[in-house]
């Protein structure tokens, strides 16, 4: 094997690659945090709403969640299209990415509030809170932290799912490596190097998510 | 809006659709039986008394769920063969997603052994059972009911893995809603069908698991 | 006559801390001996070396004569191999104070695992002997249930059942009964009493000082490590010696 060859390949391409990383990253960022947005006002539709707003936020969950998201990606691409809406391929891949998370933060948030006991909206209403002042400063602030580390796994989901992009022709990271391939035919190496780079991304997400999940377990305040 | 749907044109399609569902969750079996036998391998190393042993574990684990499973099918089938390792399509496949799966079943496995209350270790060696015994009469039945609903998220997650397999040009459900899309053009129409397909067999999985988690999961004592 | 049971010396540490400092007892055959003591004080954990659940660092203990766990091998102490712990372990027979009934068995069957792979009894004969033992602690009609299905007081007397059915040499209870709600707590006792009557070698751990008065053939009070007096029960709850258990008595509910 031709490890100088590669290597050079490598210096070549380091502008490909260093602009696929940065699409990469970009799109993923904007899932998260649009996602993020989204999946909290559904997480709260569908643990406290009435009927009209927890149905449509269920099903949403519901679908979402039951399709694949290579499925999902495409779908996007392809009916925004047909439905006159002119979305770029990153404009459409970002979006269903974000579709994504939002699905994923909702559900984390429901489970999140869920877990928290009814005791305390109990105590809440007997100090006198209305619920919006209960949700406030009782339930959500405790929920954020239970589902902080969750939701830091779930950004390493969507490094995963950018991946997906490749296929409907955004140049992130995969892409570009396959574009790369195609001139240089270095299947087995420039897949290495994906595969190390996505890795090392998602396990530094991964090791700061482990890190504020033992900060949060310890208490925060001592008593002296 | 001016779209006039029309489904005629996929739904005659149905026999292909329904060959791609039944190869996708074939492909699913067949990951998760591999993928299970090699996780509950990894998370008895991740138990083991050598800390070689525990490490080896957990870089398994912590490399394959750090790595886009598109990339693992990528680069079993196209570079692999660089190292002359040819494999046709389906087996490539199959080996990503077992290997994909072996590291969350791990997880799963590796929870399900500390599930297991070690009072009932003691039990089964009070009355002189070996820890070879112990493990298969014991702790490896409540481990694998106690981790049953873990296992069926983790099947429905690989179930829509599946849908991966579409782009090495396996016969799958997506491949072939592809295929229809830029044959008929009737995007919006073969997009839902594709995924309420996709939905629908999630939701018959998660009724069938549920069935069979009421039979077997253990209640408290 | 070989006592059934006899510790000599015995010293267990976890890490740094030492909570055996030399225990010395022996149990004759169908004799009962209670352990009593406050908690901390290494009654469960002398329990636990008699069945190898606890390793042990000095002194030995035998169980009919045969000296359990270790081996002297060149002069060094050397614990055996698993086999032959699992083997002597059999020789006695443990109830616990959380059950511990395997959850995804029925009652008959955490009676018969044991006298089929360890006994290695052909399933028709475990089963009668099991089905002899269930009915001994009035179990016989609930066989077929789970243990999630029964009562801790009905789980409890399945868990004796699957101990003594071993036919082990000797029956070691700890703390059976303190997990129990208090109207429970009698059929375990009525159970573990009739039991006695039969002629059963017991070492039992207890919290119940009328229980252990009323059983007992010896009782054993134990204090930070050691035991700190040890007799007939009815000279050690009508007049205890030591100031300690004289303490202990009366914190003690009867």
């Amino acid at each position: 094997m031709d490890w100088t060859y590669f290597f050079n390949e490598v210096v070549n391409n380091r502008d490909a690659l260093l602009h696929g990383t940065a699409i990469t990253f970009a799109v993923s960022l904007i899932a998260i945090l649009t996602g993020t947005v989204l999946g909290i006002v559904i997480g709260i539709a569908v643990t406290y709403g009435n009927k009209p707003l927890r149905w449509p936020a269920r099903l949403y969950i519901d679908i979402i969640r039951g399709t694949p998201v290579l499925v999902l990606v495409l779908a996007t691409f392809y009916v925004s299209a047909a439905v006159g809406l002119n979305f770029n391929a990153f404009q459409a891949g970002a979006l269903a990415l974000t579709l994504f998370c939002a699905s994923h933060v909702g559900e984390i948030l429901r489970g999140a509030l869920q877990s928290l006991s009814r005791g305390q909206i109990e105590a809440g209403r007997a100090i006198g809170l209305t619920f919006d002042g209960i949700f406030r400063y009782i339930l959500f602030p405790q929920a954020l932290r239970y589902a902080l580390p969750t939701w830091i796994t779930a950004a390493v989901e969507m490094v995963k799912a950018s991946t997906l992009l490749s296929v409907i022709g955004v140049a992130e990271l995969l892409l570009t490596t396959q574009q790369i391939i195609s001139n240089n035919f270095l299947n087995m190496q420039f897949y290495l190097l994906a595969g190390v780079i996505y890795f090392l991304i998602d396990f530094a997400i991964e090791q700061v998510g482990r890190f504020i999940g033992r900060r949060l377990d310890q208490p925060t305040r001592r008593t002296v | 809006m001016n779209y006039h749907f029309n489904f005629a044109p996929i739904l005659e399609q149905w026999p292909l659709l329904l060959s791609g569902i039944g190869l996708g969750l074939l492909l699913a079996l067949v990951s998760i039986a591999i993928g299970s036998v090699l996780g509950l391998v990894v998370a008895f190393a991740s138990r083991a008394p050598s800390r070689w042993l525990r490490s080896l574990a957990f870089t398994w684990i912590s490399i394959l769920r750090n790595l886009p499973i598109l990339v693992i099918v990528l680069f079993l089938f196209f570079g692999m063969p660089q190292l002359g390792l040819s494999l046709d399509k389906i087996t490539s496949f199959v080996v990503a997603l077992s290997l994909y799966a072996s590291a969350y079943m791990a997880e799963v496995f590796r929870g399900g052994l500390l599930s297991v209350p070690q009072g009932l270790v003691e039990a089964g060696q009070a009355i002189g059972l070996t820890s070879l015994r112990i493990k298969r009469y014991i702790v490896l039945p409540i481990m694998f009911r106690n981790a049953l609903p873990a296992f069926g998220n983790n099947f429905i997650s690989l179930f829509k893995d599946t849908s991966l397999a579409a782009t090495i040009a396996v016969p799958e459900l997506t491949f072939y809603a592809r295929k229809i899309n830029s044959e008929t053009f009737r995007v919006i129409e073969v997009w839902l069908v594709a995924s309420l397909l996709y939905i629908v067999c999630c939701y018959a999985i998660t009724l069938v698991l549920r069935a069979m988690e009421k039979r077997l999961v253990l209640e408290k004592a | 006559m070989t006592p059934i049971v006899e510790v000599r010396d015995l010293h267990k540490r976890f890490g740094e801390l030492e909570v055996l400092k030399g225990i010395d007892f022996t149990v004759a055959e169908g004799e009962v001996v209670s352990i009593i003591g406050a908690s901390g004080s290494g009654k469960t954990t002398l329990l636990r070396c008699l069945n190898l659940l606890e390793e042990f660092h000095r002194g030995d203990v035998l169980i009919g004569g045969e000296a359990i766990g270790y081996h002297l091998r060149r002069g060094q102490r050397v614990r055996i191999g698993e086999r032959e712990v699992a083997r002597q372990r059999a020789m006695t027979g443990m109830v616990f104070q959380a059950f511990n009934l395997f959850p995804h068995m029925s009652a008959l069957d955490n009676v018969t695992l044991g006298l089929t792979k360890v006994r290695g009894m052909p399933r028709p004969q475990a089963v009668e002997l099991a089905d002899h033992w269930l009915d001994r602690v009035g179990m016989l009609k609930r066989r077929d249930h789970r243990p999630s299905q029964l009562s801790g007081g009905q789980q409890q007397r399945v868990a004796i059942a699957r101990a003594i059915a071993m036919s082990p040499k000797v029956m070691l209870f700890d703390e059976a009964t303190s997990a129990l709600d208090p109207e429970r707590v009698g059929e375990v006792l009525e159970t573990i009493r009739s039991l006695a009557q039969e002629g059963m070698t017991m070492v039992l751990v207890t919290h119940e000082m009328r229980f252990a008065r009323d059983v007992s053939d010896k009782v054993v009070f134990m204090e930070d490590g050691r035991i700190a007096e040890q007799g007939p029960p009815q000279r050690l709850f009508l007049n205890p010696e030591s100031p300690r258990l004289q303490a202990f008595l009366k914190t003690s509910s009867f």
